[in-house]
């Protein structure tokens, strides 16, 4: 990841921030300058829950450069309590992960640039035990 | 030092991660004797960040239970102090890292300080003084450390992670807790240290106790009691720093007070020395417990060497703010064991490459 596109993308890695369109109430991640739904570019940026479920997983062993650390890692969808899905890794399973499972967002590591680059914070879910 | 106008505080939170490595293990992989290093420690296992963590992101966990239990705006907290001596990176202050990700900012007062196992006190005298003299209204103290001990050494025994954040604001019985005076003592002390390019810290041996943890945690304690007019048996509640499960206990010894007052706030023997966090963690649990009235004494100590000590007496706004965010011993209750190999794993101890390009 590029220094400009890192942080670009702050708000919605560290803060989860997604964006709602004042013309047809649209809530969506990630942000955008217009709704992917009506297009309007009167949106605004919002919060979004820090709770949700697990939608879809996928157990990854083979990871791309920079995540070689984290390997077994989940990858998975999750939707959020207003209903926003998102795209994210779990962290700190201790057990069986199941579809409908509650996970609730936390503020981590999600890969470095070598060892000299930035590290790139951002937003993984852990189950809620 | 008493502040002009008076301090409370108005949040607290911690973070300790779910993976211990025990005694035990780390003396199978160096062949000593796993009972013998127990009881010279008192302490069981360590608290160890998992892969993905680090002094920013612990931080942050601790803050966020903090701004929970304050119920303060992110935007009025006008200085954010991270203190820790395992920063993320060399130039970049983890401050602002962790003030972007708890939504504080731009308009606060950022830094990360740097003192051994006192940088999280250090932050709690600043803030006290920046919201005593009004220039603020409230300001977040955090301690937060990966503690790495050179493989082998006693050290690594109980070098720790973990955290813990203090939201201090003006003085209100609505509060959780309110300053009644601290002190802080420092002197040249060569017992531990880190040079720049040095992975791991060295130790004067001989020097950890007597002329450093004991000199100054006792030193500063009981200057504090003078300034106060307090005795002993005044506080309900004592926290010490905790390198190990011994010292806090020979402290208390040697000031005349009772080991039970202890008891709360002395974590070390289940979660290791969490160095920047470790007296403000230990601070954390008792506010996790503690009734309106009653008086807590915290005393840290940092290499090099020096102590901040702090009296705070409960207010009654306590009861309504604890429940708001997860307390200290649901961190350390919730363990999962790790063995040596999963902890380098976790902490960089293996070099990664190779493999299928």
């Amino acid at each position: 990841m590029t220094v400009p596109r890192y942080w670009r993308n702050i708000g919605a890695h560290y803060r989860l921030e997604g964006i709602r369109c004042k013309s047809c109430g649209e809530v969506s991640f990630p942000p955008r300058s217009s709704c992917p739904k009506c297009h309007s570019k009167d949106v605004e940026v919002v919060q979004l829950p820090r709770k949700g479920k697990v939608v879809s997983f996928s157990l990854l062993r083979s990871p791309p450069n920079g995540f070689e650390a984290y390997v077994p890692y989940y990858v998975v969808v999750v939707e959020l309590e207003n209903g926003v899905r998102v795209l994210g890794t779990l962290t700190d399973v201790f057990g069986e992960v199941k579809e409908g499972m509650e996970v609730e967002a936390v503020f981590r590591k999600i890969s470095e640039d070598g060892e000299e680059g930035l590290i790139h914070y951002g937003t993984k879910f852990r189950p809620i035990a | 030092m008493k502040p002009k106008n008076p301090v409370s505080v108005y949040g607290w939170g911690s973070y300790v991660p779910p993976y211990r490595l025990t005694v035990a293990e780390i003396s199978r992989v160096w062949g000593r004797d796993p009972v013998q290093y127990e009881e010279e420690l008192n302490v069981k296992e360590k608290a160890v960040a998992g892969p993905d963590e680090d002094s920013a992101t612990m931080a942050v966990e601790a803050g966020r239970n903090a701004l929970s239990r304050a119920g303060v705006n992110p935007k009025d907290i006008g200085a954010l102090y991270v203190g820790t001596e395992s920063p993320p990176y060399a130039v970049k202050p983890t401050a602002t890292t962790v003030a972007e990700a708890l939504g504080v900012g731009p308009f606060s007062l950022a830094a990360d300080l740097e003192f051994a196992c006192k940088a999280g006190t250090e932050g709690l005298q600043a803030t006290i003084a920046l919201v005593s003299s009004g220039m603020i209204k409230y300001g977040m103290a955090i301690g937060s450390d990966t503690a790495q001990g050179g493989p082998g050494d006693h050290l690594e025994y109980t070098a720790a992670s973990g955290a813990t954040a203090i939201i201090v604001g003006p003085g209100s019985k609505d509060a959780a807790a309110t300053l009644e005076g601290s002190v802080s003592f420092v002197s040249d002390t060569p017992d531990f240290w880190r040079r720049y390019a040095a992975r791991y810290p060295s130790h004067g041996e001989g020097f950890t106790g007597e002329p450093a943890y004991f000199k100054h945690v006792e030193g500063a304690t009981r200057a504090l009691m003078e300034e106060l007019g307090l005795k002993p048996s005044d506080f309900d509640y004592v926290v010490f720093h905790q390198p190990n499960g011994r010292y806090p206990l020979t402290a208390a010894r040697d000031l005349g007070i009772s080991p039970s007052a202890l008891k709360v706030g002395l974590l070390s023997p289940m979660i290791g020395n969490t160095y920047a966090a470790a007296s403000i963690t230990g601070f954390s649990a008792v506010l996790d417990v503690a009734k309106p009235g009653q008086r807590v004494l915290v005393t840290s100590f940092g290499s090099g060497a020096g102590s901040d000590s702090f009296s705070f007496v409960i207010e009654d706004g306590i009861e309504a703010r604890r429940d708001k965010a997860r307390k200290v011993m649901d961190y350390v209750s919730k363990r999962v064991e790790i063995d040596y190999a999963l902890y380098l794993k976790f902490r960089g101890g293996i070099r990664l490459g190779g493999g299928a390009k």
